[in-house]
């Protein structure tokens, strides 16, 4: 019978199969951090239960962290404490702040080859479906479940649905993954992936890099959808291939031979098909308190009164907590800060694009620019290249990893009012700190918008 | 888990779209580690507003939310199920609830309502015509009503039953400790190790 890639890892992983119950799968990979996990850990206390799997668990810190040389917060501090308790009485491995691996868990666990193909990742975060880049099924679960999976190493979940989005053509040279998977969002809608594990395919998304995998899957989930994949490749391998995890020897070629069966077999069917076309994309910007509520950057503020009568009080909505009006060009718009950073967008190739884009230029003065590296692993690295000169020089702030200005749990947040350019993932209100204006954007955008001090892509700097 | 069979209360009409966990419970609330005390903290933005509807003092004890399209969107936080329950909420019903946040809902006791837009948008002139409207959702026969409403939703058998009978779910997987383990006997070699 011909399957999609997610309906094999799944099949793959499925322990108990009974009618009228959800499939019981087996989680090859649990990643965990300090926010979503204190109460899990109580909760096997209270019950006495052990970690029945803590050589497939991995902790780190990285929601709550501080990126500057400024000790965390008291209450911070207790989660981070918290997390490194947890994980000793529970022999759970975890890179602490202040160690070489730690980092955003989404960056980290990709960057050590720890995520592989057909493998089940779970996380206690939703952008855990950026692990699908790789080809693993990977999805974010609540507190409940991570109880769960500690305990059992298993989760209980009805069988998603399946769909493609099928990007053909060449991609502008100005644009970015962040723009495909902005104008697939554009074109679904935030809930045009609900019950779906979205499998991204075509020309465009193949000829990305490993890094723009990430990017596409890491948002998944602002189209609702329970998770998002791409069918590893030749690509896929060599990224792999060296990375402390990942297999060595006559287990690398074992393994080799099993991921190449894992693509899509011809002939199978998706519950659903979406395709695009990549030469019609453009830099986007989002303008609204949702990532579908974007245009691209040579667009206008939409008018919520021309708007289907769905999104029409949405937009509405939105737009008197962004403070815009219609019809403003968004190169018009101007910023107060800078975002580079998070799951979606702060691995190298994102920094090593941002950084030649304000090579030997300067943050327009009232501008705060913060660059936070997805992982100290990539701060390291940046290093050795010189990124971190080229962002100081221009004026930015080069931080220590963690999520930082993505969500506002740590002090790097907006203040009320203030408008940002961010290479995150989430424009919802407040995301970035109460009374923040989040506008999405690629690294690419970001840097140009840092230096013109308004909406701008790398070519109005010329 | 207690067993929830029936929620019986009044509704409050928040009839908003798209609503994200970030606006259910704001992230700044996430650096507790119990799983109590979110109340305060539900819809804490929006609340600043005295004209929003949670304000509203008709509203005061109802157990039941009405939302539009796409409820609970956006962050895993089992925090905003917390939150809702913390503050007195027992159901939310809406044409479309995100798959995580229906995950957690169901972990909890908090019931999520599916049902299409027109029966979220009588129930929502329903109680704002009179506040006093009792909403009623069974639990086992997937119904919900008020005066002059009746639908159904989908509530697959499984979920039903953890829900009525109030079960644990890692008791139940525990259960079927033995199939893990053979599952685990037969996993590929090259399978990465943490430790």
């Amino acid at each position: 019978m011909s399957r999609t890639l997610s309906e094999k890892v799944w099949e793959r992983h499925v322990v108990r199969r009974a009618a009228g119950e959800p499939d019981l799968l087996y989680v090859d990979l649990h990643l965990v951090h300090e926010v979503t996990s204190p109460q899990a850990f109580e909760g096997l206390r209270l019950a006495k239960r052990r970690v029945r799997r803590p050589d497939l668990t991995l902790a780190t810190m990285d929601h709550n962290v501080p990126t500057n040389d400024e000790p965390a917060e008291e209450i911070s501090a207790r989660q981070i404490e918290a997390m490194a308790r947890n994980a000793r009485e529970f022999g759970i491995r975890c890179y602490p702040t202040g160690d070489p691996n730690q980092g955003i868990v989404h960056v980290i666990s990709p960057q050590l080859g720890l995520t592989q193909p057909g493998m089940t990742i779970v996380c206690g975060d939703s952008h855990t479906s950026t692990h699908g880049a790789v080809g693993a099924l990977a999805w974010g679960i609540g507190t409940s479940e991570i109880e769960h999976v500690l305990a059992t190493q298993t989760i209980a979940q009805t069988k998603p649905g399946t769909m493609a989005v099928t990007v053909e053509g060449t991609l502008p040279a100005e644009c970015a993954a962040k723009d495909v998977i902005l104008g697939i969002i554009a074109r679904i809608g935030t809930a045009g992936g609900t019950g779906n594990v979205i499998e991204y395919r075509g020309a465009a998304i193949r000829a990305l890099s490993m890094e723009g995998r990430l990017t596409i899957c890491n948002m998944s989930i602002e189209a609702g959808a329970r998770a998002g994949m791409v069918a590893p490749d030749d690509g896929t391998f060599a990224w792999l291939e060296g990375r402390p995890f990942a297999p060595k020897g006559a287990a690398w070629e074992l393994a080799l031979d099993d991921w190449r069966s894992l693509a899509t077999d011809s002939g199978a069917k998706f519950d659903r098909d979406v395709a695009l076309d990549a030469s019609a994309l453009r830099p986007y910007v989002t303008w609204g308190t949702n990532p579908a509520q974007s245009v691209t950057i040579d667009g206008a503020v939409p008018d919520p009164d021309a708007l289907p009568d769905a999104t029409r009080e949405s937009a509405r909505r939105a737009l008197r907590y962004q403070d815009l009006t219609p019809g403003t060009p968004m190169r018009d718009i101007p910023v107060d800060a800078v975002f580079i950073g998070s799951c979606s967008n702060a691995r190298l190739d994102d920094l090593r694009v941002a950084a030649e884009v304000v090579r030997g230029r300067r943050v327009r003065s009232g501008i705060r620019g913060l660059v936070v590296p997805g992982s100290m692993g990539v701060k390291a690295d940046a290093e050795r290249e010189g990124l971190d000169r080229i962002f100081r020089d221009a004026g930015f702030e080069w931080r220590d990893a963690g999520c930082s200005m993505c969500l506002g749990m740590n002090p790097d947040i907006l203040r009320p009012g203030e408008r940002c350019a961010s290479t995150s993932n989430r424009n919802f209100e407040g995301r970035q700190g109460p009374g923040g204006r989040t506008h999405l954007v690629s690294p690419a955008v970001a840097a140009a918008t840092a230096i013109a001090g308004h909406f701008a892509s790398p070519s109005d700097l010329r | 888990m207690e067993p929830v069979r029936s929620i019986v209360g009044r509704a409050l009409p928040l009839a908003r779209a798209d609503v994200d966990t970030d606006q259910i419970i704001p992230s700044h609330w996430l650096k507790r580690l119990e799983r109590t005390g979110y109340g305060p903290g539900l819809f804490e933005a929006w609340r600043k507003d005295p004209a929003f509807v949670l304000n509203d003092p008709r509203y005061r004890g109802a157990t039941v939310l009405l939302a539009g399209a796409n409820f609970g969107g956006g962050s895993s936080r089992e925090h905003a199920v917390w939150a809702l329950l913390d503050a007195g909420f027992r159901a939310v019903i809406a044409p479309r609830v995100a798959d995580i946040f229906r995950n957690n809902a169901l972990r909890n006791g908090f019931v999520p309502v599916e049902v299409d837009a027109e029966t979220v948008a009588k129930l929502v002139d329903a109680v704002r015509r009179d506040p006093s409207t009792t909403v009623e959702i069974d639990v086992a026969r997937a119904t919900v009503q008020a005066p002059g409403i009746r639908a159904t939703f989908g509530l697959d058998d499984f979920s039903r039953t953890r829900l009525v009978e109030g079960l644990d779910d890692i008791a139940l997987t525990l259960r079927h400790k033995h199939d893990i383990t053979v599952f685990e006997a037969g996993r590929p070699e090259w399978l990465p190790r943490v430790r």
